[in-house]
């Protein structure tokens, strides 16, 4: 039991999970934001506006996440030299949350448009028919009924990006917790059991709470009809 | 009963104007070279069987429904094909559905600010009580805290008519406004139909409400198969219709009733 402990003390175990979580915070925030403008695409009544939002959707949701944030770090940054700054470990935690917010902004949007179907018709028609264009009903009508609804959809797109905050270990990003796990199994290869347990019981820590919260929005802020 | 409230006409021309407009769904010709004028302070009402075509023609005229042929004019104007200039041209025409469609997560007062604000720049305070004036005509200002689904659809069809005039259209068309209601709501919404048409308000009214139709009516529309295939006064068609698609389908409502 002490030879477990130890490990608490000989590694900063919150510390690496601190960094999960501000890999999911900034890259949320990023995946909201073009998830948001994708999905807008997406409904727009342009046709290419449209088609713009689907492939971006297509080719990102059908990629792997590893490769994405491969992708960020040894082609954007490796070969193209695109810098997010000075700083030699910021610029890989930047880089790994573009890389999420890139991929996880497919999945938001998709949500959002599961969101925009529980709006109906009606709502489009009657913003339209009082004299709002597009972009103004989408914002003051469409959209604040479409996040009420997708509340639940996109409480499952942050816990996949919770999670999922771990592959910025191939990324370079060394104080998150996959990494962190990873250099302890290397040296107390006598409690790799015990240190996935851990890392595992972390998560699920983490994540309940999430889950709650968002069964509970989804009610609270349902939209009566 | 408008012809004194015509003075402050903008031109001399039909508010509405439809001529040659054609739409099909597929193999159905649900608008088949459709005719209308509809002039400021007339009050037009659309009766026909179901299919007729007479909702699709309501909603062409703001465009909610594209047409394949034909031109539509509101006030002069040709109805734009999208963008700001089309939203601009429906700011001038309200429109009442059947299904209400209040702004669902948005208090009644919300619901009829929002198009003053947003799109006629009113500022907040001055909107506020336009909306409540008209909230307090249609006999729903106490609610004007609560949202929709609080209403009773009687109430929530005011509250729409409200949002409508809000916008101090040119023209008001009104889509079946009645059908989705309760019988004992029926007559609350209809009247306020009637004070409108009475103080002069440009009106298109698809509906099967025969007792709005004679009594507020200047015209009555009966279409069939996507055409107009009668035009009278109220009291002409209903007491002695022309052609037989109108004799039978006021016929069977007699027989209804």
């Amino acid at each position: 039991m002490e030879n477990y402990l130890s490990i608490f003390t000989e590694y900063d175990i919150p510390g690496a999970f601190w960094v999960n979580i501000q890999l999911t915070f900034w890259a949320a925030i990023g995946a909201l934001v073009l998830g948001t403008i994708l999905a807008l695409l997406r409904i727009s009544p342009v046709g290419s506006f449209q088609a713009i939002g689907t492939s971006y959707v297509n080719l990102i949701r059908n990629t792997p996440l590893t490769i994405i944030i491969l992708f960020c770090v040894l082609a954007l940054y490796g070969q193209l030299g695109f810098v997010l700054s000075s700083d030699f470990q910021n610029n890989f935690f930047r880089l790994a949350v573009l890389g999420l917010a890139v991929y996880h902004a497919a999945f938001v949007c998709e949500a959002i448009r599961s969101g925009v179907n529980t709006v109906p018709l009606g709502q489009a028609e009657a913003a339209r028919a009082i004299g709002l264009s597009f972009l103004p009903a989408a914002r003051m009508v469409i959209l604040p009924q479409a996040f009420r609804g997708a509340i639940v959809p996109l409480g499952n797109t942050l816990i996949a990006l919770i999670k999922n905050s771990t592959v910025a270990a191939v990324g370079s990003v060394a104080t998150e917790s996959s990494s962190v796990m990873k250099t302890m199994i290397e040296f107390r290869a006598d409690i790799v059991i015990p240190i996935f347990l851990t890392f595992a019981v972390g998560f699920v820590i983490i994540v309940i709470p999430v889950g709650l919260l968002t069964t509970w929005a989804s009610k609270k802020l349902a939209v009566a009809r | 009963m408008k012809s004194d409230h015509q003075a402050q006409a903008s031109s001399d021309g039909p508010i509405v104007q439809l001529t040659g407009v054609n739409k099909h769904y597929g193999a159905l010709h649900v608008l088949n070279d459709i005719n209308l004028e509809v002039t400021k302070g007339e009050v037009v009402v659309i009766l026909g069987p179901s299919g007729s075509g007479k909702s699709t023609l309501c909603r062409a005229i703001n465009r909610l429904e594209t047409i394949d042929e034909g031109t539509i004019k509101i006030d002069g104007k040709t109805l734009p094909e999208e963008g700001k200039a089309l939203a601009n041209l429906r700011a001038d025409v309200g429109m009442v559905f059947q299904s209400f469609n209040l702004f669902a997560h948005k208090s009644i007062l919300e619901n009829v600010t929002l198009g003053p604000i947003k799109v006629k720049g009113m500022k907040k305070d001055e909107a506020k009580n336009l909306a409540m004036q008209l909230l307090e005509r249609v006999g729903v200002a106490n609610q004007a805290g609560k949202l929709p689904a609080q209403l009773s659809g009687g109430q929530q069809q005011r509250v729409a008519i409200a949002r409508a005039l809000a916008m101090k259209p040119k023209v008001m068309l009104f889509d079946e406004p009645t059908s989705a209601l309760d019988p004992e709501m029926i007559n609350e919404v209809l009247d306020t139909m009637v004070g409108l048409a009475k103080e002069g308000m440009t009106m298109l009214v698809v509906t099967h409400e025969m007792g709005f139709a004679r009594k507020a009516a200047d015209r009555v529309i009966f279409m069939a198969d996507g055409q107009i295939v009668e035009q009278a006064a109220p009291e002409e068609f209903f007491t002695n219709p022309k052609s037989d698609r109108a004799k039978d389908f006021l016929g069977k409502l007699i027989t209804n009733h």
